[in-house]
């Protein structure tokens, strides 16, 4: 990616004081004693980064003291953290958005990172929006790509905009810390390395239940976890206009039961009411990347492909052999998707099964 | 109960132009529209009115156009309307915008302390989902990000109880008033307004403020006061070739769909392992 050039002024030259931030962090998310996927792909996002500018990679783990805790500490170094900032209190063991900016606020004015990240998601842009108000600094949100600028050093973070038409690279140059959020997928899962390890700084907050005014009074886990499957599904079938009417869509679920996949569809299918939110691929929901994904009667509208062109093979079976998916698809198959579907979930049941019984 | 209703006025397309000097988005010419998920907020807020008498005032930031948007809210049974406009305002970012809506808020509870804010999850046009916790923040008000549902409000306790969508699970949260709270889309369906709502937001006389009437620091808001600098906008590269094209003699479906799975398999032969595995584990 080539670097504009700069305009001068106030607001593009770092002030002399903020140049003691130092160091890329990378906000674990943990609850409940998991940590969200999305944490380590950032911290391995973070490692490319830090290396470029000869910094370390710093990854803060907050929640209630607890050898889950403590496990979730040693993880962050075997994906590639140098540092892990523990910091454990019983009123940080539920999220809630006024003890951890609180408590971020303070570690973050205290150890002066020059770049934060954190994963798009509840918690993620919950926590972001806040903390960057405290700090009062510049946050891009639910960027596809992350690079520095050598020559000033400074985070070049690009995300799309206008439903993806466009893409547009942000950066915060005379505010410190530089901030970030990046949706689950966009970055690769790092390998894990058993024999890294780094040092551990613990913080001990000031924090008192009493004054944290909301509560949480329970959490009740989802039965069907169909919101966090789709993001990290292997086998991913997408169903888009091109199927007609609702009905059809059955046709895209039986394929996707043969893969042992997933769902997914396009902004047009839920905004008219064929399924829920949950299985929105694109811009405005889920990025996914799958082994494979098949897109059937999806024309690859640049919503749509910013949320699945990461994919490693992609198979597009549309009518139209000048639609724009035929651009991005690693494979093409004009034809329509109402025929071709049932016969590719014979195809591959057969396959498979054959298969297995050889085997 | 004063109820604020930040919403945002955006384009209903993508057709968008961007100004090659500033780099800055060009709004004109581009049919506006109530961003979709202030909606849900919106109705949630007019059903806390329905119940309680509660006062709901909607309130945006933008051009001067953006009034249309006001005026749709108005007919939908919202009770006053601020429109928030300055050309020192043009060039905010989330932080900025945050602030002087922030400013806007403060004002508004002169007239009437203000305990509760929606705002939408997030915007279709800039996707940043920072505004509401920006304006929570500022506030000192307690935020409430993702509520699938509110389950009560006790007026006279100011007290209210939410189930907050979470990674995995549904947060049940218990908190007091003044908040800061942004729905969930899909769990409510806006209304249609009433005839008597539709003529009085034709009548109505918009309360026009700008950055001098809320004592907004002009250091804090537009293009000056917004730590980030757009660098770079462009457009997608396409990617390098094209889809190799699945082809079968006679085209039937059934030899297309034999020859995608062999393509399929050919490209990535580890593929057809985990597939087995797979079937053989849901089997």
């Amino acid at each position: 990616m080539s670097e504009p050039s700069k305009p001068q002024g106030r607001k593009f030259q770092l002030p002399e004081h903020l140049k003691e931030y130092k160091g890329i962090w990378v906000i674990v998310e943990q609850e409940r004693g998991s940590v969200h996927s999305v944490s380590w792909e950032l911290v391995g996002e973070a490692r490319k980064l830090a290396d470029k500018l000869g910094v370390e990679v710093g990854a803060v783990v907050l929640g209630a003291d607890s050898p889950a805790l403590n496990t979730i500490c040693a993880e962050a170094f075997t994906y590639g953290a140098d540092v892990v900032y523990k910091v454990a209190d019983p009123v940080l063991s539920e999220y809630r958005t006024d003890p951890y900016c609180r408590v971020m606020t303070d570690v973050v004015n205290a150890y002066k990172p020059e770049i934060v990240l954190l994963g798009a998601t509840t918690l993620g842009r919950d926590l972001a929006g806040a903390i960057a108000t405290t700090l009062a600094t510049g946050l891009t949100a639910d960027c596809t790509e992350l690079d520095i600028y050598m020559d000033n050093r400074s985070l070049a973070a690009t995300r799309p905009t206008f439903g993806g038409t466009l893409l547009c690279t942000i950066q915060t140059l005379a505010y410190r810390p530089q901030m970030a959020t990046v949706r689950p997928r966009v970055m690769s899962m790092p390998d894990r390395d058993d024999s890294r390890s780094g040092r551990i700084v613990e913080v001990f907050p000031s924090l008192r239940e009493d004054d944290v005014i909301t509560k949480v009074l329970n959490f009740i886990a989802d039965r069907e976890q169909t919101e966090a499957q789709l993001a990290y599904a292997d086998v991913i079938v997408a169903g888009g206009k091109g199927l007609g009417k609702p009905e059809n869509l059955k046709l895209v679920f039986d394929l996707a039961k043969v893969l042992g996949g997933e769902v997914g569809v396009t902004r047009p299918l839920v905004q008219a009411g064929w399924t829920t939110f949950d299985r929105q691929v694109g811009q405005t929901g889920k990025t996914v990347r799958p082994k494979l994904y098949i897109a059937a009667g999806v024309s690859g509208a640049i919503q749509h492909r910013v949320g699945m062109e990461k994919a490693d093979l992609i198979l597009a079976i549309n009518t139209d052999p000048n639609a724009p998916i035929f651009d991005f698809a690693h494979l093409g198959l004009v034809g329509d998707a109402l025929t071709i579907l049932p016969a590719l979930t014979d195809a591959f049941g057969k396959r498979l099964s054959v298969n297995r019984l050889a085997g | 109960m004063h109820i604020v209703v930040c919403i945002k006025q955006v384009p209903d397309s993508a057709q968008i132009r961007i100004h090659p000097v500033t780099n800055t988005i060009m709004r004109q010419g581009v049919p506006a529209i109530i961003n979709p998920f202030d909606l849900f907020s919106l109705e949630e807020a007019l059903r806390i009115k329905d119940r309680t008498g509660a006062r709901v005032t909607v309130l945006t930031m933008g051009p001067p156009m953006a009034e249309t948007s006001l005026r749709k809210a108005l007919s939908l049974g919202a009770d006053d309307a601020v429109l928030l406009t300055d050309r020192k305002f043009a060039g905010s970012d989330t932080l900025a915008t945050s602030y002087a809506l922030t400013s806007a808020i403060k004002k508004l509870s002169e007239e009437e302390p203000v305990d509760l804010v929606f705002c939408g999850k997030q915007t279709v046009d800039g996707d940043t989902a920072q505004v509401g916790p920006g304006i929570a923040t500022r506030l000192g008000f307690q935020q409430l990000t993702y509520i699938a549902k509110i389950e009560a409000i006790d007026e006279a306790a100011k007290e209210i109880v939410v189930h907050r969508r979470s990674e995995g699970g549904v947060q049940v949260m218990k908190t007091k008033l003044p908040c800061m709270i942004t729905m969930l889309e899909g769990t409510n369906t806006i209304r249609f307004g009433k005839m008597d709502d539709m003529f009085r937001a034709a009548r109505y006389g918009l309360k026009t403020w700008s950055k001098d009437t809320t004592g907004a620091d002009e250091t804090k808001v537009g293009l000056k006061g917004s730590p980030t600098v757009v660098s770079k906008v462009f457009v997608p590269k396409p990617r390098a070739e094209r889809a190799k094209m699945v082809e079968a003699e006679g085209g039937s479906p059934d030899a297309l769909a034999a020859a995608a799975v062999e393509a399929i398999f050919g490209a990535q032969p580890k593929l057809a392992d985990d597939l087995l595995g797979r079937a053989a584990a849901g089997l």
